[in-house]
């Protein structure tokens, strides 16, 4: 029993994909040569992932298009089978697909509608009710706090496709949450939507998470969901792990400079040249922005404090975005591109 | 069971709201499936208008026009519009990943599906199917006796099994192919002719219409009319029965198989 208290949520060894996909050239002639032999490539979506989810944590993948993220929901929803490596989700091993695991957990596909599409919403919230063999008080008592947090009881009767993406959304977050899962995939759910939209979705699941103490896992291109929402964020770049901590931890791990903005005196009609000292981003007089080297930040400010006037000095770590995307493009691709 | 029962019943009852949505279409395409009939009896009456006898290998124009409303209720039965693509499709766009995720058997919601569908057809087709009937009661000889009525009854039940385990297999052989349209048409095209749709199969000679008792394909269209014509003894209706619900056990078994190992075998496409 104590074995089982300790147990993490999601257990992932080795976890490793690859796809064979068919690689057709272009033009007729091609593609009839095709009909009798036909070249593949081995695609490594995923390649020996490890790490450990424990009960209530929110946690979020980062990745460029393509990196294995999505592949990797798939992997532990049950959705697809790995080439390799085992992983477990709150004691189950998900491609086994047992029923006493799919009413424990829920995916969300920002791209993917779960609904049917031409009944109105309440008739899908209903069916699930019956696949998910959710008590009626229970389904009763969940169904109208979903629907007040997200603000959609007067659509509840319109046909799903007359919805908005925004709206359509929260649909189908209330559908994913009817059955109140220990473990939530999010797979992109602010795709495509506006800030504002954008913005309720993300207040309601900090707000759920924070209440019900379920186990997130959320893949999202928006910084501000994952800032909004995650407290631990692992970082996957053609199909492998290159970061697993804090948000503020990879600027510290990756973001190898600062940027030092220093404000010189008004009237100053030669700035002094920076660029023995860093990288000189920005002049706009009488103001320079310049990178620095971490380590190097005290000895630099130093120098120029002892040799030039100056009236203000900033020093700020490089935006999130930058430090991210400059890990994404250093990640190298040790074979084939990985792909979702 | 009591909880499988009411879920199959919301899935009923879901999928009939979902058929009633596009009124238009739904009647039209109703409507639309008794053009056949009329353009098979106006064949017909031609084909033996021209020839030198009024019947062919013992059919007259009243026993093929019986025999033709028969078989279009039958394929009401047999027939599975949009079961194999709709399959096909969702694997291919990767919307089969919602039935993966839900535990729920998506055979077993496929056919609670699939017969709300055939039901409000059913329901829609009464009307016109007994205005055709009776137009042209005068080709029957009555009801035939309850034990016949009961067969009929029987093989009209394994023509819808064979029909839907056949086209799910199909659907689901998509996880290997994709696409399966033209595995689709050559199905449809071997069924039109091997079933008894495009013409009874009495007109064939007796060695090739024995050989097509042990194919599958007779049993959802020509055996239930021959059933109900009681153009066969008791005998062969009952073996005929047997040979038909042991294709139904195949096609549910190769639908089971087909899904287990094509779900082993799924990459999940679509994102």
């Amino acid at each position: 029993m104590d074995c089982l208290k300790t147990m993490p949520t999601i257990e992932v060894n080795n976890l490793t994909k690859t796809y064979r996909v068919y690689q057709k050239k272009e033009g007729l002639m091609q593609a009839i040569r095709g009909l009798g032999k036909r070249e593949y490539k081995q695609v490594q979506a995923v390649r020996g992932i490890n790490m450990q989810v424990e009960q209530g944590e929110f946690v979020a993948f980062l990745g460029p298009n393509g990196a294995g993220k999505t592949t990797t929901l798939k992997l532990l929803s049950g959705v697809i089978t790995p080439t390799d490596g085992t992983a477990t989700v709150l004691g189950h091993v998900p491609w086994q697909r047992e029923d006493n695991y799919r009413r424990r957990f829920a995916l969300v596909m920002g791209q993917k509608n779960q609904l049917w599409w031409d009944l109105p919403a309440q008739e899908s919230f209903r069916l699930h009710q019956k696949i998910y063999r959710v008590p009626e008080e229970q389904f009763d008592a969940t169904h109208d706090e979903l629907v007040d947090l997200l603000g959609v009881r007067k659509l509840l009767g319109q046909p799903v496709r007359e919805l908005s993406l925004g709206e359509r959304m929260k649909m189908e977050l209330i559908a994913a949450l009817l059955h109140s899962p220990d473990v939530l995939f999010l797979d992109e759910p602010t795709i495509g939507l506006d800030v504002v939209a954008q913005h309720n979705i993300q207040k309601f699941l900090k707000h759920y998470q924070q209440e019900r103490k379920i186990t997130i896992l959320l893949t999202s291109h928006y910084m501000k969901d994952i800032t909004a929402l995650c407290q631990r964020v692992v970082i996957i770049a053609n199909g492998q792990m290159h970061y697993d901590g804090s948000l503020s931890g990879i600027i510290d791990e990756f973001g190898g400079h600062k940027n030092l903005t220093l404000q010189f005196p008004e009237g100053i009609e030669n700035l002094p040249d920076l660029a023995m000292y860093g990288k000189v981003l920005e002049v706009q007089t009488p103001r320079v922005k310049l990178q620095v080297q971490r380590s190097e930040v005290g000895q630099v400010l130093a120098s120029i404090l002892s040799v030039h006037p100056v009236d203000d000095i900033s020093v700020e770590d490089p935006p999130l975005e930058e430090v991210i995307a400059n890990v994404f493009s250093t990640a190298t691709d040790p074979g084939e591109d990985a792909s979702a | 069971m009591t909880g499988r029962l009411t879920l199959w019943w919301m899935i009923f009852r879901i999928s009939l709201s979902e058929r009633l949505v596009y009124r238009g279409d739904f009647i039209l395409s109703t409507l639309i499936r008794f053009m056949p009939i009329i353009t098979q009896v106006l064949l017909w009456t031609a084909v033996i208008g021209a020839g030198e006898s009024d019947n062919i290998k013992g059919m007259d124009i009243g026993d093929i026009v019986a025999y033709y409303l028969l078989v279009t209720v039958a394929r009401a039965f047999s027939s599975m519009p949009g079961l194999t693509h709709g399959i096909a499709g969702e694997i291919r766009d990767g919307q089969i990943k919602k039935y993966l995720i839900q535990p729920i058997d998506l055979i077993g919601f496929l056919l609670a599906k699939r017969i709300a569908h055939k039901l409000v057809y059913y329901m829609m087709a009464t009307i016109p199917f007994g205005i055709v009937f009776f137009l042209f009661r005068d080709y029957f000889d009555g009801w035939p006796p309850m034990h016949v009525m009961l067969a009929y009854i029987a093989s009209l039940g394994l023509a819808f099994c064979i029909g839907f385990f056949l086209e799910a297999t199909f659907g689901f052989i998509a996880f290997w192919w994709l696409e399966v349209t033209s595995l689709m048409f050559m199905y449809m095209l071997m069924n039109f002719f091997f079933s008894g749709h495009m013409f009874p199969l009495d007109f064939l000679p007796d060695w090739l219409r024995n050989g097509f008792d042990c194919l599958p394909f007779q049993y959802m269209a020509y055996f239930p009319c021959a059933v109900f014509l009681e153009r066969m003894t008791w005998e062969q209706t009952i073996n005929g029965l047997w040979i038909g619900f042991a294709w139904a056990v195949f096609f549910f078994i190769t639908t089971q198989l087909s899904f287990r190992f094509g779900v082993r075998r799924y990459s999940g496409f679509g994102g």
